[in-house]
């Protein structure tokens, strides 16, 4: 109870702006005659989202499904050659340009060849998200093993500890907040990557149902879809915060 | 005098630094016996930390030899506490789960050791705080933590650098007092004693605690001058008062400054 009131002392002010902006929207559109097609009222969207006839459940479990793939192959990617780079030199070496390289690319360009190689199906799409949002994985987990102060390690060599426990009680602990803020970023880019695929190649997801909308006029039913997404977008980034103050509570504010 | 534990000889270091080289130490030759106490003091930089890494096998010297009980130093040391200049603990444990990081380190059974670390906690008047996280502790708290982590495995050797420095100065007498009860300074003979190597820039400190006190110069570190301190033990409080304590007090700070022969 307490939380809750503390809660809506602090986003009241949000609340009241959204709710102008809401009203506003609805009479500019209701007596500023702006065409429907074009901005569709708010009352409009509602419609959409609850009584139109797309099968918003299938659409945006496919997309779910396919941003949730996209997370977990970049930051399981993302770790696994983070931790390359920073246990061995030679990794190192070998795989920093050639990630560097690969991030420059406009990722998005690619996207067409994944439909030649893999077709059309969720798979392409979860790797085109995941490609968007490996990289920060990459280097915040090189840099949170990397960057530790000496002393720390000198503590593991101290009391004769091997290589990989020192590697496993202090540098990966010591990595986890880096991990867990560059996760914040990839879940965003995650959805990105997702939809990107969906507008390219698809036949179902929220960025199909975009597409199709863009023929049949039906704006409502975009703003509908943009608004699943956020949602979407919205519980992936609110689950990895959670996970990052479960797992990660002495880092607290100090990312 | 006891066979001697630690032996140093004509120890030299030089880092290399993307300025050039910095020499920290130059001709270092000092033996600590085992059971000995000795501190060291000497200017900030000038090399007293780089010393203690020496002994603990955690940097090799750049020239000269390093012996403990016995062996040639190459790598780091077994069976030794050490207390680092900054507090170094673990931000994501708790003090507890810190102070038994040398059990899991060194893959040792945990759990027999928990009354243990308890039991140092309360000594450091940490009780209470076992389940706190680092940064809930001030300085002084999160520096005697330290302490009771580099005692929980009780390493015949301890190397200390400037352990007590984060402390009031009330918390630091009690704290040396109770350091000098762990070596054994009142219930063991010299020989079952540990060995302590101390840094300190407290020379009040040093020759309260300590049976010698190595005086060293500016970079690069030298070794200025050794001085015994015959002051009978169990040391006291009350001793801090005396004539000896005052003339050792003042020899060592006339070392310190330069101005040894005034007094010699
Ligand atoms: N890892 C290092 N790399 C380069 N120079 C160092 C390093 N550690 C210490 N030094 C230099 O060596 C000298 C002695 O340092 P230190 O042993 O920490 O002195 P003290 O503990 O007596 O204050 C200082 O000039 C310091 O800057
Ligand atoms: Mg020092």
């Amino acid at each position: 109870m307490t939380k809750f009131t503390l809660a809506s002392r602090q986003y009241w002010p949000t609340i009241v702006l959204f709710a102008i902006l809401l009203a506003s929207w609805q009479i500019a559109v209701s007596f500023g005659g702006i065409r429907e097609y074009l901005l569709p009222s708010p009352l409009a969207v509602w419609n959409a989202l609850w009584f139109g006839d797309t099968n918003w459940a299938q659409h945006v479990w496919i997309t779910t499904l396919e941003i949730i793939g996209a997370f977990v192959l970049a930051a399981v990617a993302g770790i696994a050659l983070g931790v390359a780079i920073a246990w061995s030199p030679l990794m190192a070496n070998a795989l920093v340009p050639f990630l560097v390289f690969v991030n420059t690319l406009p990722k998005v360009a690619v996207a067409p060849l994944f439909l030649i190689w893999m077709g059309y199906g969720i798979f392409p799409n979860m790797l085109m998200g995941a490609l968007i949002g490996f990289f920060p994985v990459v280097i915040n987990t090189a840099v949170g093993l990397t960057q530790i102060e000496p002393d720390m390690l000198d503590l593991g060599r101290v009391f004769n500890a091997p290589k990989w426990k020192i590697f496993v009680k202090i540098r990966l602990p010591n990595a986890l907040p880096y991990i867990l803020s560059a996760l914040k970023i990839t879940a965003t880019a995650a959805v990105v990557g997702a939809i990107v695929g969906e507008f390219v190649a698809s036949q179902r997801g929220l960025g199909y149902v975009i597409v199709t909308t863009q023929s049949s006029m039906n704006t409502s039913v975009a703003f509908a879809a943009l608004i699943w997404i956020s949602v979407v977008g919205l519980l992936l980034y609110g689950a990895v915060v959670l996970a990052a103050r479960l797992w990660a509570p002495w880092a607290e504010g100090a990312e | 005098m006891n066979q001697s534990l630690i032996g140093l000889d004509r120890v030299d270091m030089t880092y290399a630094t993307a300025s050039g080289p910095v020499e920290a130490l130059a001709g270092i030759s000092l033996s600590v016996g085992g059971g000995e106490f000795v501190s060291l003091v000497g200017p900030s930089g000038c090399g007293k930390s780089t010393l203690l890494r020496i002994v603990a096998g955690l940097r090799p010297a750049t020239l000269g030899t390093v012996m403990v009980a016995g062996r040639a130093v190459r790598d780091p040391i077994p069976d030794v506490g050490m207390v680092f200049q900054a507090p170094n603990l673990l931000r994501w444990r708790t003090i507890l789960q810190n102070v038994l990081l040398p059990a899991e380190l060194a893959g040792k059974e945990v759990g027999n050791l928990r009354l243990r670390a308890h039991e140092l906690l309360d000594m450091a008047g940490l009780h209470g705080f076992a389940d706190k996280l680092p940064r809930e502790l001030s300085g002084g708290m999160q520096q005697r933590a330290a302490l009771c982590r580099a005692l929980l495995l009780d390493p015949p050797l301890l190397l200390m650098d400037e352990p007590f420095g984060a402390l009031d100065a009330m918390t630091r007498d009690d704290m040396g007092l109770e350091l000098l009860r762990i070596w054994g300074e009142r219930d063991l003979a010299r020989e079952a004693r540990k060995t302590v190597l101390f840094v300190t820039h407290s020379i009040a400190e040093a020759v309260f605690l300590s049976d010698r006190v190595v005086v060293m110069t500016a970079r690069p570190g030298r070794i200025a001058a050794d001085v015994t301190v015959d002051l009978p033990r169990p040391r006291t409080v009350e001793l801090r008062a005396s004539e000896a304590f005052g003339r050792l007090s003042l020899l060592i700070s006339r070392t310190l400054t330069g101005r040894a022969h005034a007094v010699l």
